[in-house]
Order: C-alpha cells, then sequence, then structure tokens
C-alpha cells in the first residue's frame, strides 16, 4: 500500500484526466452522437419497413379475400342465371310440346271428321245410285216379265199358291 | 486480421519481450541474475521519463515541473538516462528511481509527459481518429465500412446488453459516450500494454483511480433521490436499522469505484508480472528444455492476457454500467 501511495503520479493523473475527459467530450460530439444516431435511425428504418411489408401483406391478404368472395358471389349469381335460363327453356319446350300436341289432335279431328263426311257422302251417293239401278232393273224385268201373257198367269197362279 | 497474423504478432512479440529482457541482462551483465529479472519487472511495471525502446533507440521526452509556483520545462535527454542532473532556472533537478528530485529540498510536482502520458496520447488520437471516421462513413451509407465494421458490433453490444440491461431504455443514452469511451479506452490501452513497446498504463493506479473517480462522480451526479434516499434512510427497515444502514451504505459508494480502481490495476499489473516471471524464468534455465518450456507457458500466458485485455475493459463498463443503473433506478417504494 505504501508503495502504490508513493508510486502514485499526480502528473500521471492529471493527464489521464485531462485526456480521458477531452477524448469522452470529443467522442460525444464527433463519433459517439452520430454513430448511434445513425445505427438508432438504421434500425428505425429497417422497422418502419418490415411494418409496412406485413401491413402491405395484411392488405394483399384483405385483398385477396375480397376478390375471393367476389368471385364466389359471381359464381353463384351464374349459376342462378343458368338454372333460370334452363327452367325457361324448359318451359318453353315444353309449351311448345303441348301447342304441338293440341294442334296435332286438332288436326286429326278435322281429318277424321272429313274423312267421316266424305265417306257419308260416298254411301249417300252409292246408296242412290244403287236404288236407281235397282229401280232400272226392276223397270226392265217386269216390263219383260209382263210382256208374255203365260208367264202373267203363272205368276199370278205362284202368287196365289203362296197366299194359300 | 486473420488468426495466423494474430498468432504470428503474438509470437513477436514474446520475442521482442525477450530481446528487451535480453538487452537488459547485457547492460549490467555481471549483477545476479535473478536480481537482474526482478529489477526488469519493476523498472517495466514503473512509468519512465524516456521512452526507451531497446537500449540503443530510446526517445526523450518532456519533462514538465511545477515547483514552487515556478513552471520547469526542459527534455529528459538532460538525465542521461539518470546518470546526470540538469539545472535549470537555478534549481538542478536529478532522477532517483524513476522520480524526479530537487536538490535544494524543493518538492517538484511532476507533470511530465513520461511514457504512459505518451501513450495516452497515442490512443486518444487512435480513438479520436478511428471513431470520427466511423461516424464520417455512416454519412455515405446506413451500414458502416472498414474498420467500421469491425467496430458496430462492439458499440451495439456495449449499448444493447451493457448499457440497455444494466441502466434501463430511458436513461441509458446520457452514459453511452461515456461507457463507449471507457470501454474501448481500456481495451486499447491494455492492448498496447502487450506490444512489445514496454508500455504500462493501466497498472498505475493514477489512471486507474482517474478512470474511477469518473465513474464514481458521474453516479453521485445523475443520481437520482431514491439513490440517496436508499444510502441516508433505507426504506422498509426499522428506525435503528436505518441509522446503522447509512454508513454502511454511504460507505458502499465510495467501495464500489474503488473496487473497480483495485480490480483494473491488480488484473493488469499481476498478468505482466506473471508474464514477465516467466521469461525471465528462460535466462534462469538457460537449458533447452526449461526454456522452451518457459516460452510455450509464456505464449500461453500472452493468449490469456489477451483475453484479459478485453475482458477487464468489459468488466469495467458492465460494473460502470451497474452502478450508473442503481444511481437512476426508480424504484416503486417495497
Amino acid at each position: 500500500m505504501d508503495k502504490l501511495i508513493n508510486d502514485f503520479s499526480v502528473g500521471l493523473f492529471f493527464w489521464q484526466s485531462l485526456l480521458f475527459i477531452a477524448l469522452i467530450l470529443l467522442l460525444k460530439k464527433f463519433a459517439w452522437g452520430p454513430i448511434l444516431t445513425a445505427v438508432e435511425e438504421r434500425e428505425d428504418g429497417i422497422k418502419d419497413a418490415l411494418e409496412a411489408a406485413e401491413k402491405a401483406k395484411a392488405e394483399m391478404q384483405a385483398l385477396n379475400a375480397d376478390n375471393e368472395r367476389i368471385l364466389a358471389e359471381a359464381r353463384i349469381e351464374r349459376d342462378v342465371l343458368l338454372k333460370e335460363a334452363r327452367e325457361m327453356k324448359d318451359k318453353i319446350v315444353n309449351e311448345a310440346k303441348d301447342q304441338a300436341n293440341t294442334e296435332a289432335d286438332k288436326i286429326l279431328i278435322s281429318a277424321k271428321e272429313q274423312i267421316n263426311n266424305e265417306k257419308m257422302k260416298a254411301i249417300t251417293e252409292l246408296k242412290n245410285q244403287v236404288a236407281d239401278m235397282s229401280i232400272d232393273i226392276a223397270e226392265k224385268i217386269l216390263k219383260s216379265e209382263l210382256s208374255d201373257k203365260n208367264k202373267q198367269n203363272e205368276l199370278v197362279a205362284e202368287a196365289l199358291k203362296l197366299t194359300k | 486480421m486473420n488468426i495466423k497474423t494474430l498468432i504470428f504478432t503474438l509470437v513477436i512479440s514474446v520475442f521482442s519481450s525477450l530481446s528487451i529482457l535480453a538487452e537488459e541482462h547485457a547492460i549490467h551483465g555481471e549483477k545476479d541474475i535473478k536480481t537482474e529479472i526482478k529489477e526488469t519487472i519493476a523498472h517495466h511495471l514503473m512509468d519512465s521519463h524516456d521512452f526507451i525502446l531497446t537500449h540503443d533507440l530510446s526517445f526523450p521526452l518532456p519533462i514538465i515541473l511545477y515547483t514552487d509556483g515556478n513552471l520547469d520545462i526542459f527534455s529528459s535527454a538532460n538525465f542521461h538516462h539518470g546518470t546526470t542532473s540538469h539545472t535549470v532556472n537555478g534549481r538542478t533537478y536529478s532522477l532517483d528511481h524513476g522520480h524526479i528530485v530537487e536538490a535544494s529540498g524543493l518538492h517538484p510536482i511532476d507533470f511530465s509527459i513520461t511514457k504512459n502520458v505518451t501513450f495516452i496520447m497515442i490512443v486518444f488520437l487512435m480513438m479520436l481518429i478511428m471513431f470520427t471516421r466511423m461516424a464520417k462513413s455512416y454519412k455515405k451509407s446506413a451500414l458502416p465500412s472498414g474498420m467500421g465494421r469491425l467496430l458496430e458490433p462492439i458499440v451495439l453490444y456495449i449499448r444493447d446488453d451493457i448499457a440497455i440491461p444494466n441502466i434501463g431504455e430511458k436513461h441509458y443514452k446520457k452514459y453511452m459516450s461515456y461507457l463507449l469511451t471507457v470501454f474501448f479506452f481500456i481495451w486499447i490501452i491494455n492492448l498496447f500494454g502487450l506490444t512489445p513497446l514496454g508500455v504500462n498504463v493501466t497498472n498505475n493506479i493514477a489512471v486507474t483511480l482517474s478512470l474511477a473517480l469518473i465513474t464514481y462522480v458521474l453516479t453521485t451526479v445523475t443520481a437520482n433521490k431514491s439513490y440517496w434516499g436508499h444510502i441516508f434512510w433505507m426504506p422498509g427497515v426499522p428506525v435503528p436499522m436505518k441509522f446503522i444502514l447509512a454508513p454502511i451504505e454511504l460507505l458502499g459508494t465510495i467501495i464500489k469505484p474503488f473496487s473497480l480502481m483495485i480490480r483494473l490495476y491488480a488484473n493488469i499489473t499481476a498478468g505482466h508480472v506473471v508474464l514477465m516471471s516467466i521469461l525471465g524464468l528462460i535466462f534462469i534455465f538457460k537449458g533447452w528444455i526449461g526454456s522452451s518450456l518457459s516460452f510455450g507457458l509464456a505464449f500461453a500466458l500472452a493468449l490469456l492476457e489477451l483475453l484479459v485485455a478485453a475482458l477487464q475493459a468489459y468488466i469495467f463498463t458492465m460494473l460502470s454500467a451497474l452502478y450508473f443503473g442503481s444511481a437512476v433506478e426508480e424504484h416503486d417504494d417495497h
């Protein structure tokens, strides 16, 4: 301890204190201040950039979700439209079918009627012709039968026989 | 610097230290070798008024003396390594075991630029250039360039792992300049101590006292009410205990920086003494086996000292931060 106190150099203490305090002050002004500020600015910059990136990512996700939603809505709408169109088509086709059927029925009925009418006409005509022909034949037969006296007698006799 | 150059530098340092010892040995060849080594070590630990690189190469340094209200300035070359005295303005000075004495019994106060002061100045300039250049490099880009690439992680480490955890996010900024300066100063000057230049700044109690005193003053000046409250009127203990605790706590505030001063001084001194003693063994053994063993040991120890150089800087900074932290801590009274 004595040696320590004995060896204590006031001059060294003075120079060390003076130079060291000067060094602190000079470095504070010209080195540590600018260095620490620069480093902090850089760190803040990195932090901000990271936050911005995170935010952009979140926004992107929101945008994606929105897109998805819109897409889904569009899909639903399309499905509805398609369904409606299909229904409309079916309806139209069915209506057309029905109409065609009724029309066909109508045509058929009228055709049948016409055929029937024609048939009746033909039958009536035929009947009239047959009657005319029968009358003609009967007239001719009668004429020939009645021309001969014997034959007239025979015929009367026969008719008498039948009445008996 | 890669590991190869590092090892190479270390080996060179050890060899050069050897050469210093050998030179000294050559000067006073006739003395007993053990006394010789002891004296060399003692001489190495002391500050010097010349900067002696080897026996042939030494630089005189300015001597500044404040005697009886007068300032006497002259070159240390006038002492011729302590062999002659020098008279200036009617006062005759001579060197006595590294101390300057005045012939007529006056007590000069020695403000000389000694070897240690020279190295403090060199480190001062080095740090000033290094860190202002680093600061300038940030103006060009957000990323450090050159030396800054090595220094920035250390600066950030001191901020994020020493200052902020110990002092707290709120107050740490005002202490950063001191913590950074003290860390790099102690580290660089310790590293200089390991070079063969033979300087030894932090094993001077005056230097460590100055550093510890700044920590103490900073702690005391910036301390808040709660800190003083915990010293003079410890909350949460019975009143008689408060009276007992006050002097103990008050003493504690002085013991803390005192331990800082002794720790740094003792660690560096011990490291140098052990390293030089082992180097001295080489001259005692004089044999191949003993000498090479000593050399290996000295090499391993030099590596260890390299770690100690940084470790002591770290511990000093860490503890300073801890004391500052206790000074600005806000208690929500238990």
